[in-house]
């Protein structure tokens, strides 16, 4: 099968690869980059394991082709660490917002694009913010409690940035 | 340090996870690795006449076709059952073999006839389709209860009537009796519907034989690698039990259906020694739904007979419960040890007998999945006890107060002998429900949904009363019962010189926070910091022989075993304490980590002791060096958590909607040691079993296709279906356990479907619905409401 040159940055480096049509984007992120932190959860778009942000918009990269993100901007949950935690991944720590921890990357990623959207999200904003993905064993409801978390903590430290 | 039982202790497993730095199976590569795809059945009864593989062998990139000709003549059997239950007349349980690859007849979509090795997982799967199979397409069974009927299609040659096994429990003529004086009889049917588990991580296997060394590396999905590897080895593939090492990683989610050593793995396993390189196998997840164990499917009638004062009077089932296409490994004491013998609830019932008929169908196989058999058989008792209440006008709370067994500590007063052969521990129902009355303000509920429904809204309050038994032993109880596994765990705590500590533990931790939970209770036990502590688990080569993870056991057994090796290590460390004390043992105590001579300020800390162990120039004449101890502990018996659940609904009159406006949950799991860690397993819990109530089930046609075999089609619950859980606690000491503990994996599961389910049913009362089968889809209620309860 014919192959294809692609340049994908991911989280900020320039990855490239020969790649056939119809690799997908998960496939290229963990297999073709080694960045395993996205995971594949299921095969119809559904479970949210695999999300990642494509040029700041999140998205299910079992359902989008490597071709389609040549050139473009890829941020997985490797990204996500500054020179601290993100306050999302703080979240997650503080609220005990993971178990397995198989869903957190993807639900991470998810999260990111709600507050990149909606900073102060509700309760109700925050369950339907995430209500792509899935978590078997949280009951989502110390997920939301990190997303609040980390919703707050942003905007502390923003109202102290600002001071 | 020290102090840490009860307290919060944020996760130390966290950090990798967060980061997406956790390894699973699937993110491990092998030099040299290829990629393998199973071919399977899309029929559920169909007879092989051909399989072609000569397309696919010839592409480019294929390694390697196998079908099921060569696993026949390599003489492999399948994965076996590990528990023996045979027919009440005496006849010997039927158990019908399963090849790991179909040569001749399949039975249930999903069942693999050929396993294609590629040099990339895109090939594997363009060769799979080249892959022709002649079927010819035979009539399929799905229906538990009609599979017994003369003339159903047969499963197996060998299982006349498709039935695995006919068992009861209970006194049948004291049961007879209770019904035939009964002032009241409930009745109930249901279809404690087929769910498919969905741990969000599929199954995987990466396999490799070392010719080298002669020895297999299996990692993988599994919840017990330690059993994984004994069925593998000693009664699958015949390896020398030394020669295969089992590493299950980071697993995401289990939940039951990786408690099971499956076919798909060990061919993975076999097959890489036949081509000589490692193999990667990964489900995707149309793949799991046909193969993951699914769990429930049992067809129940129940009934309840009461006196003319509400008492309960008596219990009985009959259970036709399906095994699916093939018996795995512990899917025989599901439907009989782990739910006959729950039947009598937390309640004082004199006279209770419960039948069980179980049964194979021409769909995926079916083993434990969260609660397993429990939450069946609290889902008829509570089901049969709110209908009760219901139909003799009484407040279901009261008439629970009523029929409760009273409380007992199992220590100044004995266990509680049921019915059905199992002993309780200890427990306090009443107090339990008084709690979760309170916390969830029963009578103001009541006010508010006379209020809701004067204006015509339907609004529901559901109870669910539910006790549990989990750490399922001892051993050779479990043994005279069938089983042919033990039902230990195992631990030993290795001290280094400097005075940090390792638990390895036989127990696996894939989401439960053992990483944690562990850590705290030895931390605290030698007074020293949770940094000082790590937990080694998922590595047959590392570990010790211990069972795994699965029925709420992990801190029951596998802590229990933790906290002997605890002991040992304590009782070593005061001999040296004292020799450098100058001093006897007797004379020491031990308290925040160091061993003081009673009544004086001389003492030795717990790392001098651990240096001098290990540099032992001034030691203990005759004593051995070191600080290093294994431990197995079988307990005494079960573990019985119990605990309340009350739930309110809202009905969407309009769309038939069911909305959950408020779930209290008091769980009494015994002493809690991480209350954050705890409260996350009731909140997983709670949403899986409402899952149930609400949302999931497999649905089968009359061929045995599953049309819902996607997530596109099966409803999983997500974020926004669902309040903020409120959870509290009561808590009765387990009277047997060193550590008082119970379990708390699966009572979330097993207490809030019929809790769902009841309040739905209350908010329908204007309806004159009495009952409605699961899942209770908008369609489901609304059909109800406008068809005077008829579906």
């Amino acid at each position: 099968m014919a192959k294809k040159s692609i340049t994908i940055n991911i989280n900020g480096t320039p990855r490239s690869g020969e790649v056939e049509d119809r690799l997908l984007l998960v496939h290229f992120i963990r297999d073709d980059c080694a960045l395993t932190g996205t995971h594949i959860g299921c095969d119809s778009t559904h479970c949210g394991a695999c999300t990642v942000l494509l040029d700041g918009t999140a998205v299910k990269s079992c359902t989008v082709l490597a071709v389609q993100a040549d050139g473009r901007e890829v941020s997985t949950i490797e990204g996500m660490e500054g020179a601290a935690l993100h306050p999302l991944q703080e979240g997650f720590f503080e609220e005990h917002g993971l178990q397995c921890g198989f869903c957190t990357p993807g639900m991470i990623m998810s999260a990111k694009h709600l507050l990149d959207n909606n900073p102060k999200p509700n309760e109700e904003e925050i369950r339907c913010g995430i209500s792509g993905n899935l978590c078997r064993c949280t009951g989502y409801q110390n997920i939301v409690k990190s997303v609040q978390y980390a919703s707050n903590k942003i905007q502390e430290s923003e109202s102290v940035g600002g001071e | 340090m020290g102090n840490l039982i009860g307290k919060a202790v944020k996760r130390v497993e966290d950090n990798r996870f967060i980061k997406g730095e956790g390894k699973y199976t699937d993110d491990f590569n092998m030099k040299n690795q290829t990629f393998a795809m199973y071919v399977r059945s899309p029929h559920a009864h169909a007879k092989i006449n051909n399989i072609d593989i000569s397309s696919a062998e010839a592409m480019d990139g294929v390694v390697k076709v196998f079908t099921g000709k060569d696993i026949a003549e390599a003489g492999i059997v399948g994965s076996i059952c590990g528990w023996q239950v045979d027919f009440k007349n005496g006849d010997t349980m039927k158990e019908p073999g399963h090849p790991i690859l179909v040569a001749d007849k399949v039975r249930h979509v999903g069942d693999p006839v050929a396993l294609v090795i590629a040099e990339d997982k895109y090939i594997a799967r363009d060769a799979s389709e080249l892959i022709e199979v002649d079927y010819d397409i035979l009539d399929a069974v799905v229906d538990p209860k009609a599979a017994v009927h003369d003339g159903a299609p047969q499963v197996h040659d060998d299982v006349p009537n498709n039935k695995i096994y006919e068992w009861e429990i209970g006194d049948k003529e004291s049961t007879d009796t209770a019904f035939e004086n009964a002032h009241h009889v409930t009745s109930l049917s249901f279809h404690n519907q087929k769910l498919v588990p969905n741990a969000i991580e599929p199954r995987a296997a990466l396999g490799h034989y070392d010719s080298n060394e002669d020895k297999y590396t299996l990692y993988t999905t599994s919840q017990n690698p330690h059993l994984a590897r004994l069925i593998i080895a000693a009664f699958v593939l015949s390896i020398p039990e030394h020669k295969l090492r089992v590493i299950s990683p980071d697993v995401g989610g289990g939940f039951g259906s990786k408690i099971f050593a499956y076919n798909d793995e060990c061919g993975i396993l076999w097959a890489s020694k036949q081509i000589g390189r490692p193999i990667k196998w990964t489900a995707d997840r149309s793949e799991a739904f046909i193969t993951d164990c699914h769990g429930r499917d049992h067809v129940t009638d129940a009934k309840l007979a009461l006196d003319a004062d509400g008492k309960i009077t008596g219990l009985r089932t009959k259970t036709y419960a399906a095994m699916g296409a093939y018996l795995s490994n512990f899917s025989t004491c599901v439907p009989s040890y782990l739910h006959g013998t729950l039947m009598q609830g937390l309640y004082t019932t004199p006279a209770v007998h419960v039948d069980v008929t179980a049964v194979v169908t021409h769909t995926v196989p079916v083993d434990a999945y969260r609660g397993a058999g429990r939450p069946e058989a609290t889902y008829s008792i509570e089901r049969l006890i709110e209908t009760a209440a219901k139909e003799i006008g009484m407040d279901p709370a009261e008439f629970r107060k009523k029929n409760f067994i009273p409380a007992f500590d199992g220590v100044s007063q004995p266990g509680y002998q049921t019915q059905v052969a199992l002993q309780y521990d200890s427990g306090d129902y009443e107090g339990a429900l008084n709690k979760a009355l309170e916390v969830s303000d029963y009578e103001g509920l009541k006010s508010q949904r006379e209020e809701a429904r004067s204006k015509g809204r339907l609004m529901g309050i559901g109870f669910s009363t539910y006790i549990e038994a989990c750490g399922i032993a001892p051993s050779a109880v479990v043994g005279s019962l069938g089983a042919r596994v033990g039902l230990y765990d195992a631990a030993s705590i290795r001290v280094h010189p400097t005075g940090k500590v390792t638990i390895h533990s036989g127990a696996h931790s894939h989401g439960q926070g053992h990483e944690t939970t562990f850590a705290q209770v030895v931390a605290d036990a030698f007074g020293i910091g949770m940094d000082d502590v790590n937990v080694v688990h998922g590595d047959t080569e590392n570990v010790p022989f211990g069972m795994g993870t699965y029925g709420s056991r992990s801190l029951a057994v596998c802590g229990s075993a933790i906290m002997k090796s605890v002991d040992k290590v304590k009782e070593k460390g005061a001999r040296i304490a004292a020799h450098k004390l100058e001093c006897s043992p007797d004379d020491l105590e031990f308290a925040n980590g160091a061993w003081t001579v009673k009544g004086t300020d001389k003492s030795v800390g717990f790392g001098d002791v651990a240096l001098t162990a290990y540099v032992p120039h001034d030691y203990p004449e005759g004593e051995e060096p070191g600080l290093d101890f294994a431990s197995f502990y079988d307990p005494a018996n079960f573990v019985y958590p119990f605990g309340t659940h009350i739930c309110v609904v809202e009905i969407d009159k309009e769309t038939g909607e069911v909305e959950i406006l408020k779930y209290v949950a008091v769980d009494d799991c015994g002493n809690i040691i991480n209350p954050m860690i705890v409260e996350g397993q009731v909140h997983g819990g709670i949403a899986q079993g409402v899952g149930q109530a609400l949302y999931e089930g497999a649905v089968y046609d009359d061929s045995g296709q599953l049309l819902n075999g996607t997530m596109l089609d099966y409803t999983m619950p997500r974020a926004d279906n669902f309040p903020m859980f409120e959870t509290d606690h009561t808590v009765t000491p387990c009277p047997h356990n060193p550590l008082g503990v119970k379990g708390i994996g699966e009572a979330g599961t097993i207490a809030s479907t019929p809790a769902v389910v009841n309040a739905v049913i209350d908010a329908l009362s204007d309806y004159g619905v009495k009952d409605l089968q699961m899942p209770l889809t908008p369609q489901r209620v609304w059909k109800a409401m406008n068809n005077n309860g008829k579906l």
